[in-house]
């Protein structure tokens, strides 16, 4: 799914703009970012209503492909300045998570496979 | 919107000065009409820029030529024929406003002109295709030359063991600059032509193991990153205040992280776990349970994969069909 779709699915505002129309692999929704780096899959999405700077460091590491804030937060200006250096699109959605991982996996965005990791532990 | 080409970025960062040719034949506004058919013929043009004292005064052209023949008035000067305010271009314009002014006018050619009105040269669709070949061939050569001294350090430099080591300190409980060790390291693997694959197994593990030093110590550490041909060590050493019981510490979940690190993202209890799956190798130490050493090995050329989880992720590009 083109990361494009997802924004109007989610009637996101993006907040750092950078070739939307990239493709995406899978989401990964978490605040937790061990998780996110534990299992998220490249080219991915990342769903989280963390602010901070190292959600963007995170995604920066795991070569996530873009990162979604839910619920309305507008992250920290570090976190903005930072994902604008690292080329990471930031979008923000006012729905709730809930919401935004239903309307997305609704539209058949897959999850990042979390059984396989838990399969190969 | 779609993704911007180097080419695209080029047409902004490119001036028309840049491109354009400098030597232009011209005249002065006192040169006579005859001498005009005279220059016309012999460069085979059909314009002459009239330049009095460097400042650009005007165009003289054929269709003036014609219209002085036509009114029998030769004996005029350039001055008195020729087209004033003709439509220039200023030097230190990108290439892309000159490039609309071909695509909006029918003209072939544009005189470029400086700060002050001066003319400085002249510019055409051939100038802008070949100066922006030129440059994207230098750049091309620059990428090529660094690629290539990159990735033959290890076959140039003659040793018994050759490796680069990268030390970052790192400063207990600075979330502000936490992941900048982690960031260099991955940008220098990048730089080396490591396998992706590769190189995100070692960035994710050298976050983690970053995070663990600043959210865990007391007294800060260092993470330090050994380069060998064919493998990539990294080392996380601290100064305390140690791990008790280390096989405990392995356990997925288990934490000793405080609720306010917790809410930062981190202190799942996930980090050494994941260290250990990202890693070819791993051993975590504790001596005397004062310091923490965590040696991690990562085979660079990706053939020798015991337990890489995930790891053919890494090279595969989005299933378009998801």
């Amino acid at each position: 799914m083109k990361l494009q779709q997802i924004i109007s699915i989610v009637e996101g505002q993006v907040l750092v703009d950078a070739r939307v129309d990239r493709e995406i692999s899978c989401a990964a929704a978490s605040d937790l970012m061990s998780d996110v780096l534990a299992f998220a899959e490249p080219y991915s999405i990342l769903l989280t209503g963390l602010c901070n700077p190292q959600v963007v460091r995170t995604a920066e590491m795991a070569d996530i492909a873009a990162v979604l804030f839910v619920h309305g937060k507008i992250p920290e200006a570090e976190t903005i300045a930072l994902a604008q250096k690292m080329g990471i699109p930031l979008v923000v959605a006012k729905a709730p998570m809930f919401e935004v991982c239903g309307r997305l996996h609704q539209a058949g965005l897959k999850s990042c496979d979390v059984s396989c990791r838990l399969a190969r532990l | 919107m779609t993704q911007v080409t180097r080419l695209q970025e080029l047409l902004y960062e490119v001036k028309i000065g840049e491109v354009m040719t400098r030597k232009v034949i011209h005249v002065t506004p006192q040169t006579p009409m005859a001498e005009i058919r005279k220059l016309l013929r012999e460069h085979r043009i059909s314009g002459i820029p009239v330049v009095q004292e460097g400042k650009l005064e005007g165009i003289i052209s054929i269709e003036d030529l014609i219209n002085t023949l036509a009114e029998s008035a030769m004996a005029a000067t350039v001055g008195e024929r020729m087209t004033r305010n003709p439509v220039t271009l200023r030097e230190d314009e990108p290439v892309v406003v000159a490039i609309n002014h071909f695509a909006t006018h029918g003209y072939g050619r544009y005189l470029v002109v400086d700060g002050k009105g001066h003319m400085v040269g002249i510019v055409t669709r051939g100038d802008i295709i070949e100066g922006l070949l030129k440059k994207l061939e230098v750049e091309y050569h620059e990428e090529e030359i660094r690629r290539y001294r990159v990735s033959h350090i290890f076959e140039d430099v003659v040793s018994d063991r050759t490796s680069i080591i990268l030390r970052y300190d790192i400063v207990a409980r600075d979330f502000k600059h936490a992941g900048e060790a982690s960031s260099n390291i991955k940008q220098v693997l990048t730089r080396l032509g490591a396998p992706l694959e590769v190189v995100r197994r070692a960035a994710i593990a050298t976050y983690e193991a970053e995070m663990n030093i600043i959210i865990h110590t007391t007294e800060g550490g260092e993470i330090e990153a050994e380069i060998q041909a064919g493998r990539l060590i990294l080392r996380a050493m601290d100064r305390g205040p140690g791990i008790p019981d280390i096989a405990k510490a392995m356990e997925p979940g288990f934490s000793t992280a405080a609720e306010w690190i917790r809410e930062l993202g981190f202190g799942a209890g996930m980090g050494l776990s994941n260290i250990k799956r990202c890693a070819n190798e791993m051993k975590l130490e504790s001596p005397d349970q004062k310091r923490t050493c965590l040696e991690a090995t990562f085979y660079l050329d990706g053939k020798k994969q015991e337990s890489p989880p995930r790891a053919e992720s890494g090279e595969r590009p989005p299933d378009p069909s998801n």
